[in-house]
Formats: structure tokens, sequence, C-alpha cells
């Protein structure tokens, strides 16, 4: 059990709080004892020191909107809550650099930032964004959306971090400059992580200028033709920032979506020579499910409440090659006719989709299997369970096969040697 | 340390082992032990510092990097990979108690998958001929350093090499999805793959860019970027370093990411025409090159605008390249830069630093202020759009005192880098040169963070050692790790994981 006095203690000089955990902070069905909010990188140091020291086992928590994600810890003590650290440390407008702590809305940031319309280019799902999600839940969780496409994902954004191990060593790595090879990228390694390595308190992020004008060019037609069209787009010269593709669960057709930016009149006729290559329409607004996640967003998905042999929805991620795409969607269409399920896919035709699979947690495991089944070869695509009740978890292997494990764990084991943070939500029982 | 060892590790007698049973199971024309011969690899692009290789192993392939890298851990000895040796900052220096692994043998572009945009290559490739070979059906590596032609993947994913073009399309940490590694340890590990963001620890983000202190690459799987539509590249001529600053700035404020935006000062202008006769305009106190590439329409625009902003910040004149002889001639001078400034200094130094880009008009001034107070002639050569600086230091080898001046202000320059939130290298690496510097830019914990990343892939510190960091740590040590803790009740889940 914390002693809730001492991290308390631990905490004077920052001024941060200390209270008991409540039912509303368990994750993933996980209760823990205390929740700690301190509002400095120094007071996650001292934090963490206090409750190594205790032996406790900490999890780092922002906003909350992907707490489940990955596979539920052995056992949380601490809340460690980054929200009271979530202050934007530096706009470099002139340098399109943007320096903010970990606790920070990404939904701020972009605010600020917009003002001299510049942007963030992670895309985050519209209710994640709504819920708050933070720049380091959207660093932990390798948040990846339509743009990336072009612009890459968050890792290729992120230019430097600042993270807190478990025994209170505040380490950064990377700088704030755009371009930058001295030392480790440990920024990177830290992306997408689940917080299994360190806390991070602060990043720095590269900037885009937004731009004034955009398109949208959408289609929908039988998920061969769509894939292959999406992938004729891909491959043009009219260098869209991003091309989604939707599937929903139990359809025979897709739907493409393409988006198109720049200035003035060199978009319209970029979108009309897009429209003409995917044989769709230019509008002014992205389609209603632009970059959310598939399936219902109030669906049951989680961990709690799903009874037995009960369908319940599983929130899978998917990579893919670009011609795998196409596979990809007719896996999904093949699961849903063997196993009885519902596969709803989204995602960018990069290789990177969300699915949404519904059925009962057997079922749920064989369709995955089924998905994995689509790439040759887990280097050519992989599916891994973001999001999923114990029964479904209990039915499957959540991460598929893993390249580099041996070296993940090594990593594991120098970096937080004591597996005080977040035990077992990652790769491997990480 | 492995415990088969009969010896001292990495004294003389465990090179000698590892020489042996390298023979003996590569053979005598892949294991170069002659002195002369091991000589040709004393040093790479950095040829300040020179190490004779205590034995060269010319690799074919993986399983021989493999066979070389477990012989040397076998035993405890130390390898150090190279390419094709261009790096500039020591990197692929020698051991002289070491084993070298030369990888340039291993050249085969394996697949190029134009339809997946993916190219999976030998890392002996060199950097423009994987461009070469995907440019017919449309495509191109983006990462584009300088000695492209001459330098490797392999090099380049060691380095996170950059190049003129990294400003819009990224480092080469940003164009590779897949590697295949030798570990230290000699185990064989595929990481990552054609598909993007592979399952767990981004370890590719760690590998690229760590200057092959973490294993060797044997195969890397790459990111083919779609040819632009069209390319258009201009050279203005300012009477002033400070009026092409603002230029810059004016394009970048405009939210324009031109696909280059290079600058040369006087005297980089100077060597250049002496070298190439690039034929830049007469009386320029600096020029800058500005490519923009994409789809026609937008690429139309923006040209006009670059070329208003030019001569709105003082431009005298703008070229516009025609065609792609004109284009050449223009890249001929910027390209030739560092080569070029042997025309006009009998020796130099290239310092590779970074500045926020808004502090280059004062960084500048603080160059030459710095040159001028140490009596030291500086070249600019620069990366104009990521600040990314190239001061080259003019010296006289042959004067007394003139290297360390040189020196010093090699070391000035990196401080202004540092005291405006910059970075001690940008492209070059931290390799054997700047390992001394990091301190200055790191804190211990950061480095020693760093480490220990470094101990979980090589736990006896065999993989390049004596690059990047300053002092190796022992990986079996966690200093100063352990206020608070409980070290045995720690110890003891860690045995347990």
């Amino acid at each position: 059990m914390a002693d809730l006095q001492r991290l308390d203690d631990a905490l004077e000089q920052d001024g941060g709080e200390v209270r008991e955990a409540g039912p509303g902070d368990a994750v993933d069905g996980v209760r823990a004892t205390a929740v700690a909010r301190p509002a400095s990188a120094d007071g996650v140091a001292a934090v963490l020191r206090e409750a190594t020291a205790q032996g406790l086992v900490t999890l780092a928590r922002g906003a909350g909107t992907a707490l489940d994600w990955g596979a539920p810890p052995e056992r949380v003590d601490l809340i460690l809550d980054t929200t009271g650290l979530d202050r934007l440390v530096e706009h470099g407008a002139g340098d399109l650099v943007v320096v903010a702590e970990a606790g920070l809305p990404v939904a701020a940031l972009s605010k600020s930032v917009r003002a001299a319309a510049q942007e963030l280019v992670v895309d985050l799902p519209p209710e994640r964004l709504a819920g708050g999600s933070t720049v380091g839940g959207a660093l932990s969780t390798g948040a990846s959306g339509p743009r990336r496409l072009q612009r890459g994902g968050i890792r290729d954004l992120v230019l430097g971090a600042t993270v807190v191990l478990a025994d209170g060593t505040i380490a950064s790595s990377g700088g704030k400059v755009v371009k930058n090879v001295a030392g480790y990228d440990l920024a990177k390694l830290l992306t997408g992580a689940y917080g299994t390595l360190g806390v991070v308190v602060r990043a720095a992020f590269r900037l885009h200028p937004a731009r004034p004008d955009r398109a949208f060019v959408v289609a929908t037609g039988p998920l061969a033709d769509v894939a292959a069209r999406a992938r004729d787009v891909v491959a043009s010269q009219l260098a869209p920032a991003a091309v989604e593709i939707d599937r929903p669960a139990g359809s025979d057709d897709a739907a493409v979506a393409v988006l198109l930016e720049g200035t003035g009149a060199a978009v319209g006729q970029r979108a009309a020579a897009a429209a003409e290559l995917l044989g769709g329409r230019v509008q002014d607004e992205p389609p209603a499910w632009w970059a959310a996640l598939p399936g219902d967003p109030a669906g049951s998905v989680g961990g709690s409440g799903s009874a037995g042999g009960q369908p319940v929805e599983t929130l899978a991620k998917a990579t893919a090659t670009l011609t795998g795409v196409a596979d990809l969607l007719a896996a999904a269409r093949d699961a849903e006719q063997r196993y009885g399920v519902g596969v709803a896919l989204r995602g960018t035709a990069a290789g990177v989709l969300h699915a949404v699979v519904t059925g009962t947690p057997e079922a749920t495991a064989s369709a995955v299997g089924h998905l994995r089944g689509a790439a040759p070869s887990p280097r050519d695509g992989t599916v891994t369970v973001l999001r999923a009740s114990r029964e479904v978890r209990a039915a499957l292997d959540a991460w598929g096969p893993v390249g580099g494990l041996d070296l993940m764990r090594a990593v594991k084991r120098q970096l937080d040697p004591g597996r005080r943070l977040a035990p077992g939500r990652f790769v491997g029982g990480i | 340390m492995p415990a088969s060892m009969s010896m001292t590790p990495g004294g003389p007698a465990a090179l000698d082992a590892v020489i042996a049973e390298l023979v003996a199971e590569l053979g005598g024309e892949q294991v170069i032990t002659d002195r002369q011969r091991r000589r040709t690899y004393e040093c790479d692009g950095l040829a300040a510092y020179r190490v004779v290789p205590g034995v060269v192993v010319l690799a074919q392939d993986a399983g021989d990097v493999a066979t070389a890298v477990r012989a040397c851990a076998r035993h405890g000895v130390p390898f150090v990979a190279r390419g094709s040796g261009t790096g500039l900052s020591g990197g692929a220096l020698p051991h002289a108690a070491g084993a070298l692994v030369v990888m340039s043998q291993m050249r085969a572009i394996r697949e190029v998958d134009v339809e997946g945009q993916r190219a999976v290559v030998d890392p002996g490739v060199i950097n423009l001929q994987l461009t070469a070979a995907t440019s017919p059906d449309g495509y191109y590596f983006a990462p584009d350093p300088s000695s492209q032609s001459v330098c490797s993947i392999g090099g380049n994913v060691a380095e996170n090499s950059g190049g003129a073009h990294c400003l819009k399309y990224g480092f080469t940490t940003n164009h590779v999805t897949g590697l295949d590694l030798v570990t230290p340890g000699g185990e064989q590990v595929e990481i990552g793959g054609k598909a993007p963001d592979a399952p767990g620890y981004d370890l590719l983000g760690a590998l690229v860019g760590s200057e092959g202190t973490l294993g060797i690459v044997t195969a890397a799987t790459v990111r083919l970027t779609r040819l632009p539509q069209e390319v258009r590249t201009l050279l203005a001529a300012f009477r002033s370093m400070d009026d092409a600053g603002a230029a810059t700035s004016a394009i970048i404020a405009a939210g324009v990411i031109p696909a280059a935006i290079e600058m040369m000062d006087a005297l980089a202008i100077e060597a250049a025409e002496a070298a190439v006769h690039c034929n830049y305009p007469a009386g320029a106190g600096a020029v800058l090159v500005v490519e923009l590439d994409g789809p026609s329409p937008d690429v139309a625009g923006e040209f006009d605008d670059v070329v208003r902003l030019c001569e709105a910040a003082g431009s005298f004149e703008v070229r516009v390249a025609a065609d792609d002889d004109e284009r050449a001639l223009i890249w001929k001078g910027r390209k030739s830069a560092f080569a070029a400034v042997g025309r006009i200094s009998p020796d130099y130094i290239v310092q590779d630093g970074v500045i926020p880009r808004t502090a280059l008009p004062l960084v500048l001034r603080q160059i030459a202020e710095l040159g001028e107070s140490a009596g030291v002639r500086v070249a600019n050569v620069f990366h104009a759009g990521d600040g990314n600086l190239h001061p080259l230091v003019l010296f006289d080898g042959s004067v007394e005192g003139a290297v360390d001046r040189a020196e010093a202000v090699a070391g000035g320059i990196l401080d202004l880098c540092l005291e405006h939130g910059g970075s001690i290298t940008g492209e070059h690496g931290v390799g054997a040169d700047k390992a001394k510097h990091m301190p200055r830019m790191f804190t211990a914990d950061d480095l020693d963070t760093m480490q220990a990343v470094r101990c979980a892939f090589d736990p006896d510190g065999i993989s390049n050692p004596g690059k990047v960091f300053p002092t190796p740590r022992l990986c079996g040590e966690r200093p100063g790790r352990h206020q608070g803790a409980h070290p045995l009740a720690e110890s003891g889940v860690a045995e347990v994981f």
C-alpha cells in the first residue's frame, strides 16, 4: 500500500497534490491506491523516487483517453497524473518548433500554434482530442492519423523529449532544432512505449505551416477497386496530404477520401485531377468519419461489463504495405463470413489502419488471426490489439509476433530494472 | 563478459585469437592482416584521426558479419563497421586492437518494390545508385547528403544522414522502415519491415543515427519517394548575409517549405568560383539557392512568391534555372564548396552545428567576430532552412599555432550553437571527433541514460567503442541511480523479469 503522507512530502517543493485513488482511477479494471499530480518535472522525479523507495508500481496518466490501450497492467499502486504539467514552454514560430509539457492537451497546443498559422500534424481522433488527450499521451501511444502519409507519424515529428525514469533520473535527448544527430534519439524509443520506459514530462515537436486551402475528394466502390484507386492517388504526383480508406463492418464497399492541401487555385486543380483518378467528387469538407476511430465510439469496448460469450468490440491497429492494404480489406470481409464477426477498418492507404472487431471472444480471436494472415509475413503487416475485454485478451495473443523482442526486453531492463512502470502493459509482457 | 574466455579480453592475444578464428572461418581472402593493406583503412573522411585497424574483414553477406562479430564477442575484442568511409566525424575510425568490418562489398539492391514504394538494400549500396535504379519508375531515395555519389546507405543509417533536401523530406530516420541487425553479441535480428509502425519499442528510431554503437546493419528497407512533377531552382544574389537571412525568414514565414534553401557567403563563393567556375553573380556578399518541388500548379505559385520575397529582401539578381543543365550549374557551386575551399586555403576544418534558424543573422555575426579576433578566416556554407551551419575554418598547417587557433574557432562556433539552443552536429555525427563535446550539450544523467540503452544492445561495449560518448559506462553498474531505492529488491525483481 502506498504511504500517501510520504508521497505528499515528496511533493512539498513542487506544490502538487496527492490523494487516495477512487474507483474512477482504475486502469482497465486494475485498482490503484493513490494518485499523485505533480506540477513540474522535478515533482515527477520526486514522486517516482519516493514511489520506487516504497516499492510501488506507477502508471502515468494524461487525460486517460487511451488508458485502456495496451494490456492491463499487472498491478498499479500509484497513478501519476501528468495534467499538472500543462505549460506550453516555447513556441518558436520562426523556427516552426514547439516545446510543451507532457500534460498539455494537444487541442490547447494546436490552438496556440494556430495563431501563427502553424500546426502539429498529429491528427488525433476527434474523440481523443475532445477528451483532452495530452502531448504525453499522444506520444506514448504513438498516435497515427491521416496526414502521416506525407508528414510522417508522431515519431517523425518529435525532435526531443525529457523523461523521468523510475528511479527519478531526469534525462533529455534530442533538442529543439529540426536537424540534430547528437546522441541517441531516445524520443523515438519513448514514442509508442505506453509509459513502460519512463514518464515523458516534456517534448519538442516540429511544426508545419498550416496550408490556407484544402479540398477533399471522395469515392465509394467495391473493396479491391477502392484499394487500387487509393494506391493510384498515392502513386501520383498530386502530393496528397492524406489518402484515407473506410470500410464499415459488413460492407462489400469501401470509401476512399483524399485530402489535398495548398494555396489557392492550385489546390482546386489537383483536386480535379484526383477526382478524375478516383472517379470521385470534390468537396470542401471531410467525410464524417475522417480521422475518427472505426466502430461506435460509445460501443461496448473495454475491460468491464462484457459477459462471456457476448459480442464485444475490440480495437486493434493493423499495418500493411501499400499493396497489402487491399489484402487486409479482403481479409476483413473473409473474417466476417467465416467467423460471424463484424470488422470495421479505417486508416491511411500508407498502411496504418485501425480495426474494430465485433464478436464473441473466440470469434474475435479467430478474426484477428485471420487479419494477421493477410500479410505474407509480420514484416509486411501486423495486427496488434489495443483495447479489448479480459475475455478477448484471454482468447488471443494481443501483440502477435514482435521482431527484436529480446532487445526490447533488454532496453526495459536497463531503463526500468525494477519493473516499476506499467508492468505487463506492453509487448511480451513488458 | 562471455564465459568462454581463456585470456584477457580485448588484449593483443585476444585479437590474435580472433584473427585465427576469422581466417579459419572466412578464409584468407576476406581477412586482411597485412599491415600495408590494413593501413588503407586507417581513417574515414576525417583524416585528422588515423588508427590502423588490428584486422580488416571484408564482409560478403550477413553471415560473414555475424561470424566476425561473434568472434569479437567471444574474445571481448572491439569492432567497427565501415561503409564507404566518407563520414566526417571519425565514426568509422578503426580500433588498433580490434576488427574493422568493411561493408562496401555488400552492395546489392535486393528488391525494388515500386508499387509498395520500398526498396530492400545491402548496406554497401551507394546512396545515389538507389535513386538511379528507381528513377526510371518515377521514384528516388530522398536523403541526399553531399557525398551521395559515394556514401553508402549503411553509413546513412549509422549517421542518420540528411542533405540539402531534408528540410522538406526529412532525414534517413524518416525513410527507414526495416533493418536487419547483427547485434554486438553476434545474433541476427530482423527489426521492422516494409510495413510501417512495427509493434513494440521503436528500435529503428534508436538504431538509425546510433553511429555503429548498437551493432551492424546488414540490410535496410527504405521508403522510395515519388519524383515531384516539377522542380524549380533559383539563385538569388544579395549584398549581405543579413539580407539573405531576411529573405530566408520571409520565405519560411510565408508558409513555403522549399525542397532546399542553401546559403553561401562571399568567401565560400570565391572558393567555388576558383574551383568550378560556377559564375555566380559578381559582387555578391551572399547567395541563396532555393529549390521548390511538387505539383506544377503549386510550384508555379510558390516560385513567384519566393522571387518576390528575395527581391523585397534586397536581392540584386535572381537567376532561374531554365533546364536541368542550368540547375546543375547552380548546384555545382554549392555542392563543390567544401572541396573548393582547398583552392583558397591549404587546410580547413569543416564544422557542423545547428542553431534555431531565426538566430542565423546574430550567430553569423558572432562567427565573424570570433574569426576576426583569432585572425582566422571562416567561410560559411549552410542549409539555411533548418539552421544547419557548415562553417569552413581556414588555416595553414605549416604556420606554427595555426591549427590550434583554427580548432579554437571551430570549438567556439559549437559554443555559439549551444548558447542559442542548437546542437553540436546536424548531420556529420558525433563520432570520435565530438564525443568530448557531448557533456556540453547533455547532462551526465542524459548521457548515462543513452548509455543504458547502449548497454541493452552491447553489454560488453565492443561495438564501435570510443565514439559518441566521452566516457564508457560499465553496464553492470548504475552509478548515481539508487537514491532512495531498494537495490536488493530491485535487482531481485530484475532477475525474475
